[in-house]
């Protein structure tokens, strides 16, 4: 991976003064020195507002409003990234299909971040025969390419979850089944690198002390352990964004991600392939380029993360 | 170290034992197989109660899942539906070599139509790792030797952009440049469906043109992780002491690089290689889909559709195999390769 390329200037001597920075302080000052990350996080916050915000402008109605007579229509004045095939304006759609989008990378992340804490814990904590079997288990999940276990669990939980409104809007209820199925398919990296951390945090001192204060279990794993790993899992867990957002995009492009009406930026590339002759290039070029703008990002950003929280970078 | 191939062999059944079980209770629900069958479809009731008998569906799952394992040749199966089980069974299970008979391809061994795909996937695959690991080794190798310079900047900007891309977009701005684009301008255009044009036939030459634009697209993508990577380990090993004495020796630069260098580093860069390679196997997906390309992946995806539990199931297990043989590859490579470590 990237490591920060600037060299490392002296220390200003006001700095030598100045009362010692807190790790969140510090951190901050390493990440503002990747230059990489920065910009990622900035075009990261320019998506966001561009999802989000584009939806004060452009109402869903209209994103999800056809009209077969203006069918793959070029870019224009009035549909400036052009119609699709059905006649609707890519524009509004790809801002409707962004909130979708980085709503899937997120929440899958969370559901891939408490499992891989869960599994890497209680191996990491209990070891013996649990691990042994915990990671037999996680082994076992590893081998299977993603891909093909996405695959398949879009197919056995396809269409078992109905349509849902949350404030007035509908949302298909494949959605739900895509945030879960990446969710459980991502888990075991995260679960080996929480493992290791804790078999080596376990063993120090202050986790003896606190045992022997009489300390419950629950909180030796939670609030003793836990936060020594919490650098690295930040780390993962943002990079885990940036593989959610691409694995969505990929089951979706194979036509078994969310389905209609619900737009994200993957299925909005669904069969796009089937036109590539067509020399209709707006069909699959803005919404590629928004997967590819945000996955980018956030690798970025999640490089940076890593240099700033290593604990065992001394650079300030 | 036969004795430690023996025992990481039998380590890694148990392995196989619950991917097979979740996979097949995975694939009981993926859709109706007889919904789809050979695309006529079955309404009558009795019909589809004759069908899913002959193919055994009524059956347990836990009863299917041991007729897959072990095969049913030893017991009896009911056929005709009178409640006695009186017909001896003819398959032999996956323990033997017997995958079931796919559903698409009305009768013909799981097995078969997989071998067949398995080639067209090799080629494709093999093509684009030969292509990674030679363009990977170039670069990370230069990036190393020429740290900070501006190539390296360069280099290591793109290979992020590549690494971030998802392969579609790369395939269809390729398609869309090289086979669309130049056709229509009069330009010599690249192929960019199937594996060869059928009017011309299958030669070398044909497949060779057709296998352009998906192996660039697979490399593209993969090319970054690699090269990354290697670059780092370089750097790590130039900064060692025996690369110090080998220049205080006043051996050549070529002769540090190949003889030192890259012989420590290659440790690391063999464990990438060998966990990657089985996947090869399992071919492209999604790059499979957009090129037309008769491989494993698309094999998967046309047969996951239509819900041919024998051939899907038969893919799996073979990657899943090939990964953990490759394994233990791996580790007896670096063993081989590292004389500090001893398999025990």
């Amino acid at each position: 991976m990237m490591s920060t390329t600037e060299t490392i200037a002296p220390r200003q001597a006001a700095d030598e003064l100045a009362p010692p920075l807190s790790v969140r302080q510090l951190g901050w000052r390493r990440f503002r020195r990747h230059k990489l990350a920065v910009a990622g996080l900035i075009i990261l916050m320019v998506l966001i507002a561009y999802s989000f915000g584009g939806a004060l402008f452009v109402s869903e109605k209209y994103a999800n409003y056809n009209d077969l007579n203006q069918a793959l229509q070029p870019p224009s004045a009035t549909h400036p990234f052009g119609t699709d095939t059905i006649g609707r304006d890519i524009f509004a759609r790809t801002i409707y299909g962004g909130q979708i989008s980085l709503f899937i990378g997120l929440t899958a992340v969370i559901i891939e971040t408490g499992l891989g804490i869960l599994v890497g814990a209680l191996a990491g904590y209990y070891g013996g025969r649990l691990d042994n079997l915990l990671m037999r288990f996680t082994e076992a999940m590893i081998i299977i390419p993603q891909l093909f276990l996405l695959i398949v669990m879009a197919k056995f939980f396809g269409g078992q979850v109905p349509n849902f409104t949350i404030f007035g809007r509908t949302y298909s209820g494949s959605l739900v089944v895509i945030i879960v199925i990446i969710g459980i398919t991502s888990w075991m990296y995260l679960a080996r690198i929480v493992r290791a951390e804790f078999l080596s945090v376990k063993e120090r001192e202050f986790i003896l002390a606190a045992h022997a204060m009489g300390t419950s279990t629950r909180q030796v794993i939670f609030a003793h352990i836990l936060p020594s790993c919490m650098a690295a899992i930040i780390v993962s867990a943002t990079l885990s964004v940036a593989n959610a957002i691409l694995a969505e995009a990929y089951i979706s492009f194979l036509g078994m991600g969310v389905q209609p009406p619900t737009a994200t930026w993957g299925n909005m590339l669904e069969r796009a392939y089937s036109y590539i002759d067509k020399g209709v290039p707006w069909l699959w070029f803005f919404p590629a380029m928004l997967i590819l703008l945000t996955v980018l990002s956030i690798n970025f950003v999640g490089d940076g993360m890593r240099d700033a929280l290593d604990p065992h970078s001394r650079t300030v | 170290m036969i004795q430690y191939i023996f025992r990481r062999l039998l380590q890694g059944l148990p392995l196989l034992f619950i991917i097979s079980l979740v996979l097949f209770v995975l694939m009981d629900n993926i859709g109706d197989p007889l919904a789809t069958m050979g695309g006529r479809s079955v309404t009558r009731a009795a019909d589809r109660q004759r069908l899913s008998r002959q193919l055994g569906l009524d059956q347990p799952i836990l009863v299917r899942y041991v007729y897959w394992l072990i095969g049913n040749d030893w017991a009896k199966v009911d056929l005709d539906g009178d409640g006695v089980a009186e017909t001896p069974g003819t398959r032999r299970g996956v323990l033997r070599g017997d995958f079931g008979t796919s559903l698409v391809v009305r009768g013909k061994p799981a097995i078969d139509v997989i071998a067949e795909r398995i080639p067209n996937t090799l080629l494709l695959m093999v093509a684009a790792e030969v292509v990674i690991i030679a363009g990977a080794l170039f670069m990370g190798i230069y990036s190393a030797l020429h740290q900070y310079s501006f190539i390296d900047h360069a280099v290591t900007t793109i290979s992020f952009i590549f690494y971030s891309m998802p392969i579609f977009f790369i395939a269809l701005v390729s398609i869309y440049i090289f086979a669309v684009n130049f056709k229509a301008w009069g330009l010599p255009s690249l192929p960019a469906n199937g594996m060869f044009d059928p009017t011309v036939g299958k030669t070398p030459a044909q497949v060779f043109l057709h296998m352009i634009l998906p192996v660039v697209s697979i490399a593209l993508i993969s090319f970054a992780g690699y090269s990354r990577y290697i670059r780092s380990t370089m750097l790590e090993v130039q900064s060692q002491d025996y690369i110090r004495t080998a220049k205080s020796k006043g051996l050549g630069q070529r002769q540090i690089l190949f003889g030192h260098a890259l012989k420590n580093a290659s440790l690391p860069i063999v464990t990438v290689v060998g966990l990657d390679l089985p996947l090869l196997l399992a071919g492209a997906v999604v790059t499979e889909r957009i090129f037309a390309w008769p491989g494993m992946g698309r094999l998967f995806l046309d047969h996951v559709e239509r819900v041919d539990v024998a051939v899907v199931m038969g893919i799996l297990m073979i990657t899943a195999v090939a990964v953990v043989v490759f394994q233990i590859i791996t580790d007896i490579v670096y063993a081989w390769l590292d004389p500090r470590i001893r398999l025990k």
